[in-house]
């Protein structure tokens, strides 16, 4: 106790400067929304790890083919059905990727192939199973990139259009989004594929069609929102045109949500495509997508496993880093929506 | 309100009217007719072919013929099965697929609901976490993948449950539950925000300091007012099932409109093709419609109608 009272004299003590410049000083830089966003989705681990794997999936689906010598519809009946067989994992049995076939047979031995690697082995007709589910994942990928496009294009001009000139122009154009998303959306997609044969164009144009009416009302629903707020008015009084005050002073506004919106457009527009590819309306051979790889693959689950297990995974993993990612620059980008 | 249902049921129609306008045409547009595949009909055989169904008459009369067979019930014969009506092919196919679809609706409410539930009461411990990985998985993981799945430890790898077919009970369970992982995941993650948003609302601890139990709490102001805008995710599940029930059948051979669908399909046979087509907008349509009216009817705060007011 003694102590204590003998160290504390009073020449550890000074006297604190009281000015009023001091307390009107910023100590930290101020953070903006989107420095703030970004600050948030990073510490979302779900979101970085989706943000990783997309990433990982773009770069593979891209060079993964490179790697390949063989093309993605390349026969050869000499080497049908390999199982995967990457070099040094060979060496660990139990990853089951050293050629061997369920039953125990070599089967690179038996069709005389010693020296060659099909990391995903080969399908019925002796095509490069690794080349073709990187080309199915690119299908994918295309799909989700249009998504995204067609959301940012038409869905945000239709949306911003309607709800910015409101009245008889709204009015109107809302009919024709309750008309369309009356139908559903599996159903353009199938007539579309009756007229123009089953392929991507098909998809694409079905998706032109129907893929941005979400889009559209959310955008509406933002902009009705901003449109009689006091700095709109300030810009009206100024002069701005209309284009200026929806491109500077509506749609920075909203971006928040148009994000949003699109990130979660994108798996189901991915699972649209799959979903097609797998009933057989999707994209015909010899091109691949993820989903008629997986539907090829069923036909001899029990004896090829490796045909359905590599395009399986990863339409998966598409799908769950997508929604982590959707769902972490949701609680990003929109703080009212975190739970 | 009932200017609401009237203003809707109105909307109902003209769509309706689009799509089957639209479905006509294309069926005009697509190259073949029903008897172009029997190459032994000589041109007079054809032709008498042809003005027995009124494939000869002009196109708009053709038209005019074929909205008021509809308007009757009546959609057409199909190509590929010997002409027979395509309203019977679909009411003799549609029971599995109702069934199918009631049972993973029932399965995925009541499974979704209790993981929403137990997710927002224990908010932030394992539990929670638990389940929204259930929920991120079920929403991602596409229907077939999780069908083959299921398939192969289930059926094959266990043999505890059949394969595939439709013979009774037993060959219920892999089908409804892969059809029902998507409503369990979605009713789960939508349950669970409400819940949260529901559990910090003043009311709540208005009840807890009366002195209310945690149960009564919980059940009759929590969960209850929870529910409400949970009938509004019924309209996208109600897709989702049309859309599962085509897969699922497919993958599960169950004899129900959408595996039917799909070969019609693969098959060429556009009339099944067009009044399948038809057949799930109305269905569509209507749930939307029943959706619309019950959210209003189920909370008054909410006005559809109205907006303004």
């Amino acid at each position: 106790m003694s102590m204590h009272e003998k160290q504390l004299n009073n020449d550890l003590f000074q006297p604190a400067v009281k000015s009023t410049e001091d307390a009107e000083k910023i100590t930290k830089e101020s953070t903006s929304f989107w420095q703030d966003a970004r600050r948030r989705l990073f510490e979302n681990k779900g979101a970085v790890a989706g943000l990783i794997i997309i990433v990982a999936i773009l770069l593979l689906a891209f060079l993964g083919p490179l790697f390949s010598h063989n093309t993605f519809d390349g026969q050869d009946t000499s080497r049908t059905n390999l199982p995967p067989r990457i070099p040094v994992l060979e060496k660990v049995s139990f990853l089951g990727l050293d050629g061997v076939d369920i039953r125990g047979v070599d089967q690179y031995k038996m069709k005389n192939q010693p020296n060659n690697y099909y990391w995903f082995g080969t399908d019925a007709l002796g095509r490069d199973q690794f080349v073709r589910v990187w080309k199915g994942t690119q299908i994918s990928l295309y799909i989700a990139f249009l998504a995204a496009a067609i959301d940012m294009i038409i869905g945000v001009a239709y949306g911003s259009i309607s709800g910015y000139y409101g009245g008889k122009t709204d009015n109107i154009m809302q009919r024709i989004i309750e008309i369309l998303i009356g139908i559903p959306n599996l159903i353009v997609v199938i007539l579309m594929i009756l007229i123009l044969d089953p392929g991507i164009l098909s998809i694409t144009f079905a998706m032109v069609i129907t893929g941005w009416t979400t889009m559209a009302r959310i955008v509406r629903g933002q902009i009705l929102k901003l449109k009689n707020q006091e700095f709109v008015l300030a810009s009206v009084t100024l002069g701005a045109k209309s284009s200026r005050i929806l491109t500077k002073h509506m749609f920075p506004n909203i971006l928040g949500s148009i994000i949003i919106t699109s990130m979660f457009t994108i798996p189901s527009a991915i699972f649209t495509e799959a979903f097609l590819s797998f009933i057989g309306l999707g994209i015909s051979p010899p091109t691949a997508s993820l989903g008629s790889l997986v539907n090829e693959g069923f036909k001899s689950l029990q004896i090829y496993p490796h045909l359905v297990l590599y395009p399986a995974v990863i339409i998966s993993l598409i799908m769950i880093s997508f929604n982590l990612l959707g769902d972490g620059l949701r609680d990003a980008l929109d703080p009212k929506m975190r739970k | 309100m009932a200017r609401f249902v009237l203003k809707r049921l109105l909307y109902m129609l003209v769509t309706l009217f689009i799509i089957t306008s639209f479905t006509f045409f294309l069926m005009k547009l697509l190259p073949g007719s029903p008897f172009n595949n029997e190459e032994k009909l000589t041109d007079q055989q054809k032709f008498i072919l042809n003005e027995k169904y009124g494939l000869n008459d002009p196109v708009p009369v053709q038209y005019f013929n074929y909205m008021s067979n509809l308007a009757k019930g009546d959609l057409g014969v199909s190509f590929q099965y010997d002409n027979r009506p395509v309203s019977t092919m679909i009411t003799e196919r549609i029971g599995p697929s109702a069934v199918l679809g009631i049972e993973a609706t029932i399965i995925g409410t009541i499974i979704g609901l209790i993981l929403g539930i137990a997710a927002a009461l224990k908010h932030n411990t394992s539990i929670d976490y638990l389940s929204s990985l259930i929920a991120v998985l079920g929403i991602s993981i596409p229907s077939f993948v999780f069908a083959g799945v299921l398939q192969y430890y289930v059926g094959v790898k266990l043999e505890w449950l059949p394969v595939a077919l439709w013979d009774g009970p037993k060959y219920h369970v892999l089908p409804a539950l892969s059809l029902s992982v998507f409503v369990i995941a979605t009713v789960a993650r939508f349950m669970r925000t409400e819940m949260l948003e529901v559990l910090g609302q003043d009311y709540i601890t208005t009840a807890k300091s009366k002195g209310l139990s945690n149960l009564v709490v919980i059940w009759k102001h929590t969960i209850r007012n929870a529910m409400i805008p949970v009938v509004t995710i019924l309209g996208p599940l109600a897709i989702n099932l049309i859309t599962g029930t085509l897969i699922i059948e497919k993958i599960f051979a169950v004899p129900g409109l959408g595996f039917q669908f799909v070969s019609s399909i693969q098959l060429n046979d556009y009339p099944v093709i067009m009044a399948t087509t038809i057949f799930y907008s109305v269905c569509f349509i209507i749930v939307i419609l029943i959706v619309d009216i019950l959210y209003g009817v189920i909370d008054p705060r909410i006005r559809v109608a109205g907006g303004k007011g």
